[in-house]
């Protein structure tokens, strides 16, 4: 844009001009981001704040004094504990095995030929745009039928069989590994799953891990289909851990052990996408641009 | 190296009728490869869809056995006020997408410019994204509560104004959804947005002010146009997510508002299904906004012709 202003007006006026308008801009981007955020911060403040405090009329922003006893009474709650385990209990096994039959479905997709490839793959694609809520009542019927509910299969054995968005994404960008050196591989008489897993995995690695940090943020936030599945507490996920104690304490307002609750609840995906940024918000954007 | 590759990708495919012995072992192994996602799909996918289909015609309370009932479900619906009214509840929160859009674009198009702690920005922007939505929606309920909460403490500082009581007013508790939806899925929009700018040759531009393009000119017909497969993809995504709202309502306001002003059509399903044991009718509902869903898709599918420019092809 500088450039092209370059083009129309004296050298000078246009970056100065144009220095000015950045200066605005910049500050009104640094402002918006700071109410983003803001009610995220009070969230981590309010979570050292005492009862009084949070109930009282005096607004203020900064916890006085600050109290720290709201994280270790958290963690002593078996609810939250149990929440926390069973989230890792359905998230470890399903991108486990999710994991290995998308990547072998992604790669049998885009490096293999077979009749009705195409249309097969259009079919499984079509049902990322069924909604979740047009299936969950005859999901739980059947996960009651064979005694699933309260237990965490129907939440996990789903998983396990494959994720059509992570295969979608793959088959996107599988242009990582090429033909050549697929029919190179077999040509020396290399079977197709040695290919797959000496070949695919490694050259895709960073598009698959990508994929399995997404995928673990939607199965660690993933609200609904927990609380319709599972009934008995001991069996529930975080979330829906969380969620109880927001109606259990409403009454005595706990809400400083809600939000500590809560910030720990989110440290896992922040820390995960603090750490994969760059390749989350690509594969984001490249999802975005391809479709 | 490209014509190699698809010289050998052909290859196999050459014999169409008769496929030879290592071809149809390939073909062999493809489909035991795409097995288990198949599988799932038919499964978890297909077969609970014919089944809610089936159980739509009939008066299932889950415990009973089912009575065949036609379309009576369906009439019934038609005629039912809350579902006529969650409904129009899930429709007023669509208006957060434009809103989010037109917003995400702004501040993409700002970061798109050299500008200082881009990266910091945009992480700042998209940390709602990641947020648990319990979490945030617990979070945010706190910031609409009438008397202690956030935003009301903010205005009486600094406006000296007593706000409304954001969830139990019939109309404020729509304003309080669309503001935390679209705070919640602004940074998505600016990512794609971002990533869709810096696709745009700068050449486009630097010809476009050579011919004497004012601003608005080369926006409009630059820009816009040709990020408009990104604006397509993100009206597509957030309708269908926005037609399937649910967390945010039965977290926030979990008796589904004043008069059922916050209810939205999934929160009414569930709360049929499972609160009031009334599974053939909420199948029914099930239904009806699984077509409205497709109804939308394939309406902007079709009118994308109209405004939807695709560069690579």
């Amino acid at each position: 844009m500088a450039k092209a202003n370059a083009v129309s007006m004296p050298r000078g006026v246009a970056s100065r001009r144009t220095r000015i308008i950045n200066i605005i801009i910049t500050i009104v981007l640094w402002l918006g981001a700071i109410v983003m955020v803001f009610p995220l911060i009070y969230m981590v403040f309010m979570s050292f704040m005492t009862k009084n405090q949070i109930l009282s009329a005096n607004f203020s922003i900064l916890p006085h004094p600050w109290v720290f006893g709201k994280y270790s009474e958290v963690l002593q709650k078996g609810n939250f504990i149990s929440g926390v385990i069973n989230s890792f209990t359905v998230a470890i096994p399903v991108l486990l095995f999710g994991g290995f039959s998308s990547t072998l479905a992604a790669f049998a997709f885009s490096k293999m030929h077979f009749r009705g490839r195409k249309v097969i793959f259009f079919v499984l694609l079509s049902a990322i745009m069924m909604p979740f809520a047009a299936v969950m009542i005859p999901q739980y019927v059947m996960f009651t039928n064979i005694g699933w509910t309260d237990t965490l299969l129907p939440l996990i054995i789903p998983g396990c069989l494959g994720n059509i968005g992570m295969i979608f994404f793959l088959q996107q960008n599988a242009g990582g590994v090429p033909s050549s050196l697929i029919e190179a591989a077999k040509i020396d008489g290399c079977g197709y799953f040695r290919i797959y897993w000496q070949m695919y995995l490694p050259l895709m690695k960073g598009a698959i891990a990508t994929q399995l940090i997404l995928w673990f943020m939607g199965i660690w936030n993933d609200y609904l289909a927990p609380t319709i599945f599972l009934q008995d507490e001991s069996k529930w996920t975080l979330q829906v851990v969380i969620r109880s104690f927001n109606s259990y304490y409403a009454v005595q307002s706990d809400y400083a052990l809600i939000m500590a609750a809560s910030v720990i609840a989110m440290i896992p995906t922040l820390l995960l996408f603090f750490f994969f940024q760059r390749y989350i918000i690509e594969s984001v954007a490249i999802t975005g641009m391809k479709s | 190296m490209t014509t190699a590759a698809r010289a050998a990708e052909k290859q196999p495919k050459a014999p169409k009728k008769k496929l030879g012995k290592v071809a149809l072992k390939e073909e062999r192994t493809a489909y035991l490869f795409i097995l288990l996602p198949c599988v799932g799909f038919l499964l978890f996918t297909i077969y609970p869809l014919l089944f809610s289909v089936a159980a739509s015609a009939t008066d299932w309370t889950g415990m009973n056995d089912m009575v065949f009932n036609g379309f009576q479900n369906y009439t019934q619906l038609f005629q039912d006020e809350k579902f006529w009214k969650s409904l129009a509840n899930t429709l007023i929160y669509l208006i957060g997408i434009p809103i989010g859009m037109i917003l995400g674009l702004l501040l993409a198009m700002g970061m798109n410019r050299k500008i200082v702690g881009v990266r910091v920005l945009r992480t700042m922007y998209y940390i709602p994204v990641i947020s648990s939505l319990v979490a945030v929606s617990i979070l945010w309920a706190w910031v609409y509560n009438y008397d202690y909460g956030l935003l009301n403490n903010i205005l009486r500082m600094f406006f000296h104004v007593q706000g409304p009581a954001w969830l139990s007013s019939e109309s404020w508790v729509k304003v309080a959804m669309i503001i935390f939806m679209v705070w919640g899925g602004l940074g998505n929009s600016i990512v794609l947005y971002l990533a869709g700018l810096q696709n745009i040759p700068r050449v486009y531009y630097e010809a476009a002010e050579i011919d004497g393009a004012n601003a608005w000119q080369k926006f409009r017909h630059i820009t816009l146009a040709l990020i408009s497969p990104v604006t397509f993809y993100i009206l597509i995504t957030s309708l269908i997510g926005g037609m399937q709202v649910f967390v945010q309502v039965q977290v926030m306001v979990s008796d589904g508002g004043t008069n059922y002003s916050a209810a939205t059509v999934v929160f009414y399903e569930y709360q049929q299904a499972f609160e009031s044991g009334a599974m053939g009718y909420s199948c029914a509902i099930a239904w009806i906004l699984a077509l409205i869903i497709l109804v939308l898709t394939l309406v902007n599918f079709k009118l994308q012709k109209h405004w939807v420019n695709t560069m690579d092809e």
